[in-house]
């Protein structure tokens, strides 16, 4: 009886609108949507910060801001690109894409997911309040750490540190209910006959994803807290005095900081082959070999994280084992960049802007694979540690590997979200802009970190004047470019032409087989996939 | 392969409880900020009490919100909305969660094996000519060599009296041992619709979680007053304190839970087919004796 009267109910989609509705949704479109806004939103303000910090080192000499402030942007622009833009955008995806590609009704547990989404905005303004608070002359504005937190400077820093631990907690519990939910979803909610083996490797991608993040979330967790007890509640943690150590925190926050690049590469591993596959008109190469690929790196990634710091102080045999795990995980890496190769090969492939991106992708994601390799040798390591080689490292791996992956899946799926098509060509002209701006700011900052010049500071020796003033203007026009991109998604949201169900003439999958857009409530009636 | 085809999964309809309950936690983390604020900056004193109160009151909006959310679960769940496929998203769902919550404590046992085999050893192997702690042994439980780490002369901090694995710890490892066996006994209970055996077994697994809180208060209580053992204790303090701390937190929500279950009980809910909520608070209790069995071997008795 009951049966029947909640199947009358949901078809007519009565959901309330306006505020309410986003607040109350228990919809994975509309969490997934509020997601992806959240992110869009933020990549903005992590980009301001970042401009900011870009006009400052122009040039040699303290000109706009004074160093503290400056390290309070550093620390807070990366703390709100990894969690706050490239996180959510990577769980929107998930909340729209997984029910849509597995043929489920919903995520399994959708208030949980609403909680999900609710906790980010506060954790959010909790990042960013010290600032603010800093106006009014209350504290000292946000953590001036970086966003890494190692004491003693975040035991004896200002409530910015306090803010941001508790803003990390938020996130934390964000995470976990999203892996769980996510998890229980895949496990539980699949079409009839899709076995794990025929899931999309996006699904895949997050899978593993949301294993790592069950695993290493937890563990930051307990690391701030013993930060928060050390400053506030007199443990010893990571002071000597008690026989503590500040290594021991490097120790807790790299087992969660390495396998958190992998938990922000995954997703977009799992686009990219997808993509390739569409425009390249041909089944994508080794499905299983980059499935086996993506378990192997989610193994290695929980047991290499002392890579991070190598000029800690930490004995030979540990520098010996570290340094031999993380090169390890270039075997099953190119295994995957193989497949994505392999998938392209003698296929009849055309350049829609999806399809740049995720070529354009291929090729920068390697860059930053291989200026990793580097960085993974002990001996050479000493060299380049806390350089601008490793800020030029990392942006080719989380903006080019991540940012950009992330574009290529908008551009991919937006015509299905939205049922029109993006304008192709400002599409293609933010590409271009992207990729050649991107290179162009980051290109010098390996040069700069070959040459000595450290991270973290406001000020410059005179030599490295011209790749800074080179880096800080592309910076400038990869910044501003966004703001076409934005344009872009707001007026493909808005209108535009037609897309028809399949969108792309290569597109495969349970996704495309639904209207554009699809129904607020898409496979009540599960598929059966043979 | 089972079909799902023609079967309907529940999705419930949007609440306002989650967006509350995280207002709820923006106030309790920014008051908790404020009203500890002086310890850095002594003159963000005044924000103390407007912290405090922010603390309440965002407690008492996520307590609210979160009776109201359980309580509506428990509704559709005694309305028949709850099948065998919702059912399984529970069960795993639960099951990932108690991994979360393993990774947790990891991190904890993680810093106290550190502590024990790599930073306190090093603290006392340094070369004599050189340390400022001379006569620092290294040998666990450690409080650590002292807070002189730039003076010329060493002093060496208060000592304090490590915690006995004999007295309350023992009693109370036979207290969460017991309560596991309990609340499997009611289970059998509730499996076999034997409802008096049902209530029983669940009031006993109550009984034996307060008593292990009323043990572990006296136990805290005796280590502050009489043996000078506290969270400042160094790096034995530390991680004794915050490990057995987080343990009773999770003991204290672990009998809220049971309460509540148990008052269930006691209105008639669950059946011998259909008791998800009593067996996931059941897993979360095992969980809880599992971790306390590792604090006892590793905090205790080692």
């Amino acid at each position: 009886m009951s049966t029947t009267t909640v199947a009358h109910h949901d078809e007519h989609a009565d959901h309330p609108t306006g505020i309410m509705r986003w607040l109350t949704t228990t919809n994975h479109k509309d969490i997934g949507t509020m997601y992806l806004t959240f992110a869009l939103i933020m990549f903005l303000v992590g980009g301001s910060m970042i401009l900011a910090i870009r006009a400052e080192l122009f040039q040699p000499g303290l000109q706009l801001m004074n160093p503290d402030f400056f390290n309070q942007l550093i620390g807070v622009h990366a703390l709100v690109m990894i969690f706050a833009a490239l996180m959510p955008a990577a769980t929107g995806f998930a909340n729209w894409m997984i029910p849509l590609q597995i043929g489920a009704p919903d995520m399994a547990l959708p208030r949980l997911n609403n909680w999900g989404f609710w906790l980010l905005p506060p954790a959010a303004i909790l990042l960013t309040l010290p600032f603010t608070l800093a106006l009014f002359g209350i504290g000292d504005g946000a953590l001036a750490t970086g966003w890494t937190f190692y004491p003693p400077l975040s035991v004896q820093g200002g409530i910015g540190v306090d803010f941001a631990i508790f803003s990390v907690h938020l996130l934390g519990i964000s995470s976990v209910l999203g892996s769980i939910n996510v998890i229980v979803t895949i496990f539980n909610m699949r079409a009839p006959g899709m076995t794990l083996m025929k899931m999309p490797m996006f699904v895949w991608g997050w899978l593993i994803t949301a294993f790592l993040l069950i695993a290493t979330i937890p563990v930051l967790a307990g690391a701030v807290t013993m930060l928060l007890t050390d400053r506030h509640f007199g443990t010893h943690f990571f002071d000597a005095a008690g026989g503590g150590d500040p290594i021991l925190f490097q120790h807790l926050f790299w087992f969660f900081g390495h396998p958190e690049v992998y938990i922000l590469l995954l997703p977009v591993w799992g686009f990219i082959p997808q993509i390739l596959q569409t425009f390249s008109r041909k089944p994508m190469y080794g499905y299983k070999a980059q499935v086996y690929s993506f378990w192997g790196i989610g193994a290695l990634s929980v047991i290499v994280w002392a890579h991070h710091f190598f000029t800690a102080g930490l004995p030979v045999p540990a520098l010996l084992y570290f340094m031999y795990s993380t090169m390890a995980i270039s075997l099953p890496l190119a295994v995957l960049f193989f497949c994505w190769i392999k998938t392209m090969w003698k296929g009849s492939m055309s350049f829609e802007t999806p399809m740049l991106f995720t070529v354009g992708w291929v090729i920068l994601f390697g860059i930053g694979g291989l200026t990793g390799l580097v960085l993974a040798d002990v001996a050479a390591d000493a060299q380049y540690h806390n350089s601008y080689f490793i800020v030029a490292h990392f942006h080719y791996t989380l903006f080019a590997g991540g940012i950009m992956g992330i574009m290529a899946g908008v551009y991919y799926w937006l015509p299905k979200m939205t049922g029109h098509m993006y304008n192709e060509k400002l599409g293609k002209t933010h590409f271009w802009l992207t990729a050649i701006s991107f290179n162009l700011t980051f290109i010098p900052q390996f040069f700069l970190g070959l040459a000595g010049m450290p991270r973290r500071i406001p000020d410059y020796a005179l030599q490295f004047a011209e790749f800074n003033m080179i880096s800080t203007v592309s910076a400038f026009v990869l910044g501003l470019s966004q703001l076409l991109f934005v344009y872009i998604v707001i007026t493909c949201v808005r209108g535009g032409k037609k897309a028809s169900d399949q969108v792309w003439e290569g597109a495969q999958g349970l996704e495309w087989t639904l209207p554009s857009p699809p129904p607020y409530h898409s496979f009540t009636e599960q598929p059966v996939i043979k | 392969m089972e079909t799902h085809s023609g079967n309907h999964y529940y999705v419930p309809h949007g609440s306002l409880y989650p967006s509350v309950i995280s207002a709820g936690l923006l106030m309790l983390a920014s008051g908790f900020i404020f009203s500890v604020a002086t310890d850095t900056n002594k003159d963000l004193a005044y924000l103390q009490t407007p912290g405090e109160w922010m603390m309440y009151i965002g407690t008492a909006i996520i307590l609210v919100m979160t009776f109201k959310w359980l309580g509506a679960v428990v509704t559709e769940s005694i309305t028949g909305q709850y099948k065998k496929w919702e059912d399984k998203s529970f069960r795993i769902g639960m099951i990932v969660f108690i991994c979360s919550e393993v990774a947790f404590f990891a991190a904890f046992f993680g810093a106290l094996f550190y502590m024990r085999i790599i930073s306190v050893p090093d603290l006392a192997a340094f070369d004599p000519l050189f340390t400022p702690y001379k006569d620092f042994l290294g040998t666990w439980p450690s409080i650590g060599p002292g807070g002189m780490v730039l003076g010329t002369e060493y002093v060496p901090p208060a000592d304090f009296k490590p915690m006995h694995w004999s007295g309350l710890p023992l009693v109370n490892t036979i207290l969460l041992l017991t309560s596991g066996a309990t609340i499997t006994w009611a289970h059998w209970g509730l499996i076999k619709n034997n409802r008096k055996q049902l209530i029983i077994g669940m009031a006993l697994t109550v009984a034996l979680g307060t008593a292990f809180l009323i043990c572990q208060a006296a136990e805290y209580h005796e280590a502050y007053t009489e043996m000078g053992l506290t969270l400042g204790s160094g790096a034995y303090g530390a991680t004794f304190f915050m490990l057995t701390g987080f343990h009773g937190f999770h003991v204290t929500l672990g009998t809220i839970m049971l309460i509540v279950i148990l008052l269930r009980c006691m209105k008639g809910h669950f059946t011998p087919e259909h008791h998800f909520g009593f067996e996931g608070v059941a897993w979360y209790w095992h969980f809880v004796d599992v971790v306390w069995l590792g604090l006892f071997i590793f905090v205790y008795m080692l």
